[in-house]
Parts: structure tokens; C-alpha cells; sequence
């Protein structure tokens, strides 16, 4: 008798769970799988399901030497690696900032939540505007106070570029244009993902009990020490937090180099300088034809790299977040 | 060294209310004696301690350390030691590093620093715990962990708020003897805040009794148990609490409705007499009838519950002798023993006789 109950019960459930089963399995499920089958498959045509052969060729084609794909995961990497630590550096300074001063505070909090519900593209075109090679607002302020203009999105031979003399203008990924374009992405990718961080921070700096800082404050500790050594710690499962989610965004980064340097994703006069494996993953879908397979592997290149980067920040932060 | 307050006031003010917590506080903390702050919740104690630890800062008023005058002195460089109610323990930190945090700022050397955190670790009995978290130790051994981290800056002043109030009964029982013990060997002037009267009582050189900001009375616990100054301090010292009687002076005499229980020197008038539980005493010659309620047997003593009807509650509760023949539901007669026995102003609460 309890057996039968037990697997009426079980029937019961799946029943009540089938509508999101079925969603997710079609929606989710499906595609994932497929999408690594179809990595595998070379000269696939998904219009007609057609393939000359199982294979790795896919992925031998992203990592040849000339394809796009490798400026891609540089890019990508590029902004992983520094666009997330100075973002949750500066967001970290900022929310003890805020959290410090009580006038105003509801005021500096809104303004810095702002970028947060503005619609990323429209920012995009804004910074764009700001960043304009010739007379943008960037270089409006810097020939004002007799600067050079900066060749900040390409197309302006008058203007100089950061990095030229240590950069080679030939390496086929690290020119100096490169360089003075993603100083303009880093910008807006931060200031992007700032108001996210500082939400998270001042609302966990708001919940440490305040008797710690006044037992550091009883025992003389400089601020510098009530900084690292108790209020870091005491945040540290919110910063792992944030690392993880940011690193997989960041991976993910598409709107806004699209947003700022459009659909190609390069300075003007540069090919693809600014794209990322996101953006190859889009393209190769969209051209038709049979360079689906490429995109397939593509993100199951990416894939696996966010795999691999939140298995290592797990095993560090078991380590390193204390309670 | 000796705590002077002088004529201290904290007054925490907002747009609509004010509100005097603490209301021209004068005492002297004598030089290594262990001080009770003792008061219901609300009546300032916890915001002394906090303005002697400079973490408050006062309205108006001076506080004395020795001859020095630290009212306007930040925290840390009072050299006090400071036990918070919840203790504070940084979580991340191991018991040996919450003990030697304050010497890290002090740029004590390394050899030094860690002398001295196992030193203060033997004094309050941790030394097999300095590698765990403060997540692994029980209430009563954060609660040394705590005094540790206090007392190892050496600091001239131990200050806690609070200290037992986290702590199960029997724990609390241990643990106040241990600070008394503490105290003893380190000689340090101590200043601690309670609402429990038991606690204070039973460790306090002094007692301090406070009310809505005022001082009550201070001085040596027994003393102010057996000479409340006013109704409020004797309602707030004992356990059973006094039993308060609507009472008045009559010729000489000290009535209970009409039942006289004692003699009087003060003016004819209508009075408050409080009598403490063990200030009864059944006897054939009573002078005062009560009806027995109910029995309680508490070993060696039996606690009688009985009404009279000019009691302020109900009912009241008195302690007698367990060799004490009495039977619930049955009217007997009491005396009441005179050094039992206190008279209160009726309106002022003053203490009269």
C-alpha cells in the first residue's frame, strides 16, 4: 500500500513539474546537447541537416592561424581579466564610500544605480558620441587643455593612439589602436557593471554588526587595517559572489561592443579588432550556409572555459570565504 | 587609577523628541574595584559605560581618569579594554588572532605579541582553544575569548557590557565568578553594566543603581539591600522582590490597615512600608493576619504565597523557616521584624524610617 501511495505521489509530482519540464527540455535541454553534437559535425547545413563527417575539424578551423576566432578569445580574455578585478576593486571602494557618509547617501546611491536600468545599447550610442575620433566630448576636453586628439574608435589619421612607440602597429592583435579602442570598452564595460556591485556591497556593508568597528576602533586600528582585515573578510562570500557572476558575464560580453563599435566590432579601419566569442558565436550563426558548426564549437570553447574559471573560484573561495 | 564622572548627561535628541539618558551622572569609581552599573533597560547604564569608553560622546559633563580629563579623548587612546554584550569576535579570525588584533596595532613585536596572547589566554582558561573559530566555541568560551582580547592590551580600564547576559543559567553562575577571580589577580579597576540584580550583587565591590538616567544610590551591595534609599532601589534589589503594603503612622505606631506592626517616630500620615520576603516571622503573637495561598517547599526554606488586603498586588511572597507548621487556606498571624521592615513616602517614594 505505501509503495503504491509513494509512487502515485511520484507521478503526482512529475505531472505538476511537466509544464517547465517540457519548456526546459525543448528550450534548454535540447539545444545544449545539440549544439555539441553539432561541434562535431563537419559542413553541417542546418537547413537541410546535412554533414560530410564526424569530427574535430570544427575546432581545428577556430584555432588556425588567420581565423578571427583567435582575436575573439583574446579579446575575451582581455576583458575577463581586468575588467572584472578593477570593476569589483573600484564597486568594493565605492560601497565603503557610501556606506561612510550619511548626508547624500541615498543621493550618490541613486545616481550610481543609474547605468543600471538605462538600456545598454542607448549608453553604447552615447559613448560612442563621447568617444568620437575627431571633436567627441573625450577629445573636446583633452585639445582644450592642449592635449592631441585620440584616435579613441579609428578613422581619424590626425589623431595619435595610446600605445604607439611600445605597441607594434603589425602584431596581428596588439596594436595600438587596439589598445586605445579597448581602453574605451574597459571604460564602459565598468562603469556598466558598477551599480550591480555597490547594490550587493552597501547592502552586505549595511548588515556587518557595527560592534566589530567599534571593538577595531576600542583597539586603535588604522583604517586601513579596519579595512582589510575585517571589513574585506567579513564581505568576502559577497565579493566570491560577485567574482563568479561577473566572470561568467564578462565571458558573455557582446552589447556592449556592439553598442559602441557596431556590428563588425572594429575601430574604423580595423578588421574585427574589438570582437569577442559571443560576437563570432552570433555571426557565424547568422551567415548561413554551413558555418553553424564553427559557431557550435565556438561556444562550446566558451563553455568550456567558464566551466574550468568557476571550478577554480569555487575551490578558492571553499578556501578563502570564512564562514 | 580611579574613574571620576562629573555631572555627565547624554541627551540623544531627533527632529520630534529628546531624550535624557543619562541626567548629571556624579560618581567615583574607586581604583581596582570591580563596579556594577545596575538598572532596568533604558535607564543608561550601557550609555555610561559607552561614554567612559569614549565610544559615545557625552552632552555635557567631564570624565576623569585619574587626574586626567579623557572626555574629549577618542577610544583608543584611553587604554581601555572593552567586552561587548554579543562579544564581537571577528568571525574570520581564529581565537588567537581575535586575542592578538589589538597588539598587531599597537606594532608590538612578534615575540612580545604572542607572549603575551598565551599569557591572557592561561589567565582566562582558553589555551587549548587559540586555533578554533569563535563558530566553534560556546557561549562561555567566547565570552573569555572576548575578556582576552580586552585585557591583553594591558589597558587601565575593563569595561563589559552586559557579560553575562548571553549565557544559560549555569554557565552565568561559572562565569561571574570568573571575572570576579580575574579581576582579583589583575587588579584592574572594572566597570560592568547589568539589569540582573543577582549578578551585580553577588560580584560588585559597589553596585551603582540607576533609573531614566539618575543615580539611585552606590555602595557596597549588602549595604544598599539593607538601606535602599527609596522605594525604587528596594523594589529592584532581592529576589523574592519586597513586598510593598499600603500602610500609614499613627501615634507612634506603624499600622497595616488596621493592624499595628510596629513602632513609629514620624508625623501621623499615610505611608508605603515595604517588607522584605524574610522579614516575617509566624507566631502566635503575630501582629499582622495574612491568609496562606499557597506552599512552596524550597529545601531548607518553604516560600508562602498570601494575600492581605492592603498588599499592592495580589498577592505577596514571604520566606520562613521549612520547620514551619502552616497549611494553605488558613488565616495566621505574622510579626514583622523592624530591620525587615522600611517606610516609604507615599507620593515621593523617599525612603522615612
Amino acid at each position: 500500500m505505501v509503495e503504491g501511495k509513494k509512487s502515485v505521489n511520484f507521478l503526482r509530482g512529475i505531472l505538476y513539474l511537466s509544464p517547465a519540464l517540457i519548456l526546459m527540455a525543448i528550450f534548454t535541454f535540447y539545444p545544449l546537447f545539440n549544439t555539441f553534437i553539432i561541434s562535431f559535425k563537419e559542413e553541417y547545413n542546418y537547413m537541410t541537416g546535412k554533414y560530410a563527417e564526424w569530427g574535430f575539424a570544427n575546432y581545428a578551423k577556430l584555432f588556425a592561424s588567420g581565423n578571427i576566432f583567435r582575436t575573439c578569445l583574446v579579446n575575451t580574455l582581455v576583458i575577463v581579466f581586468v575588467s572584472v578585478p578593477l570593476s569589483i576593486g573600484l564597486s568594493l571602494l565605492i560601497a565603503v564610500a557610501l556606506n561612510s557618509i550619511k548626508p547624500l547617501q541615498k543621493f550618490f546611491q541613486t545616481i550610481f544605480f543609474l547605468p543600471y536600468v538605462t538600456n545598454t545599447i542607448a549608453i553604447g550610442m552615447v559613448f560612442s558620441v563621447i568617444f568620437e575620433s575627431h571633436q567627441g566630448l573625450a577629445n573636446a576636453i583633452i585639445t582644450e587643455f592642449g592635449g592631441n586628439m585620440i584616435n579613441w574608435l579609428g578613422g581619424n589619421i590626425q589623431a595619435t593612439t595610446i600605445g604607439k612607440g611600445f605597441l607594434d602597429p603589425n602584431n596581428a592583435i596588439f596594436t595600438p589602436q587596439w589598445l586605445t579602442s579597448m581602453i574605451v570598452l574597459m571604460v564602459y564595460i565598468i562603469w556598466n557593471s558598477l551599480p550591480f556591485k555597490i547594490l550587493i556591497l552597501l547592502s552586505a556593508l549595511q548588515g556587518i554588526d557595527r560592534q566589530y568597528y567599534q571593538a577595531a576602533q576600542v583597539d586603535g586600528t588604522s583604517k586601513l587595517r579596519i579595512f582589510s582585515k575585517i571589513t574585506v573578510p567579513l564581505l568576502s562570500p559577497q565579493i566570491f559572489y560577485l567574482l563568479i557572476t561577473s566572470f561568467i558575464g564578462a565571458f558573455k560580453e557582446y552589447t556592449s561592443v556592439v553598442a559602441i563599435f557596431g556590428n563588425n566590432a572594429q575601430s574604423v579601419g580595423q578588421r574585427n579588432n574589438m570582437a569577442t566569442v559571443v560576437w563570432y558565436i552570433y555571426k557565424k550563426t547568422k551567415e548561413g550556409g554551413t558555418t553553424m558548426g564553427y559557431a557550435a564549437a565556438g561556444a562550446v570553447v566558451l563553455f568550456v572555459i567558464i566551466m574550468f574559471f568557476t571550478l577554480i573560484n569555487s575551490i578558492i573561495s571553499k578556501k578563502r570565504v570564512h564562514y | 587609577m580611579d574613574i571620576r564622572l562629573v555631572n555627565l548627561t547624554k541627551i540623544f535628541a531627533d527632529k520630534h523628541s529628546e531624550v535624557r539618558a543619562v541626567d548629571n551622572l556624579d560618581i567615583t569609581i574607586p581604583s581596582g574595584k570591580l563596579i556594577g552599573l545596575l538598572g532596568p533597560s533604558g535607564c543608561g547604564k550601557s550609555t555610561t559605560l559607552y561614554m567612559i569608553a569614549g565610544l559615545l560622546e557625552p552632552t555635557s559633563g567631564q570624565i576623569f581618569f585619574g587626574d586626567e580629563d579623557v572626555t574629549v579623548l577618542s577610544a583608543e587612546k584611553r587604554g581601555i579594554g572593552l567586552v561587548f554584550q554579543n562579544y564581537a569576535l571577528y568571525p574570520h579570525m581564529t581565537v588567537k588572532q581575535n586575542i592578538i588584533f589589538p597588539l598587531q596595532n599597537m606594532h608590538i613585536s612578534k615575540t612580545e605579541a604572542l607572549a603575551r596572547t598565551q599569557k591572557y589566554a592561561r589567565l582566562v582558561g582558553i589555551e587549548e582553544l587559540l586555533d578554533r573559530k569563535p563558530k566553534q566555541l560556546s557561549g562561555g568560551q567566547q565570552q573569555r575569548v572576548a575578556i582576552a582580547r580586552a585585557l591583553v592590551k594591558e589597558p587601565k580600564v575593563l569595561l563589559l557590557d552586559e557579560p553575562l547576559s548571553n549565557l544559560d543559567a549555569r554557565l552565568r553562575l561559572q562565569t561571574r565568578e570568573e571575572i570576579k577571580r580575574i579581576q582579583r589577580e589583575t587588579g584592574i579597576t572594572t566597570v560592568f553594566v547589568t539589569h540582573d540584580q543577582e549578578e551585580a550583587m553577588s560580584i560588585s565591590d559597589e553596585i551603582v543603581v540607576m533609573k531614566s538616567g539618575v543615580e539611585q544610590q552606590k555602595g557596597r551591595p549588602q549595604n544598599v539591600y539593607e538601606n535602599p534609599i527609596n522605594q525604587f532601589v528596594a523594589k529592584f534589589l532581592g529576589t523574592p522582590p519586597i513586598n510593598i503594603f499600603a500602610g500609614k503612622v499613627q501615634d507612634g505606631g506603624l499600622y497595616i490597615g488596621e493592624e499595628r506592626i510596629g513602632d513609629s517616630n514620624l508625623e501621623n500620615q499615610e505611608v508605603t512600608v515595604g517588607i522584605r520576603p524574610e522579614g516575617f516571622e509566624i507566631s502566635p503573637e503575630g501582629t499582622l493576619t495574612i491568609n496562606i495561598q499557597h506552599i512552596e517547599h524550597i529545601g531548607r526554606d518553604k516560600s508562602i504565597v498570601a494575600t492581605n488586603p492592603y498588599t499592592e498586588k495580589e498577592t505577596f511572597r514571604f520566606i520562613v523557616d521549612s520547620d514551619n507548621n502552616v497549611f494553605e487556606n488558613t488565616n495566621v498571624k505574622v510579626l514583622v521584624k523592624s530591620n525587615k521592615c522600611y517606610v516609604f513616602d507615599k507620593l515621593t517614594e523617599k525612603r522615612l524610617q
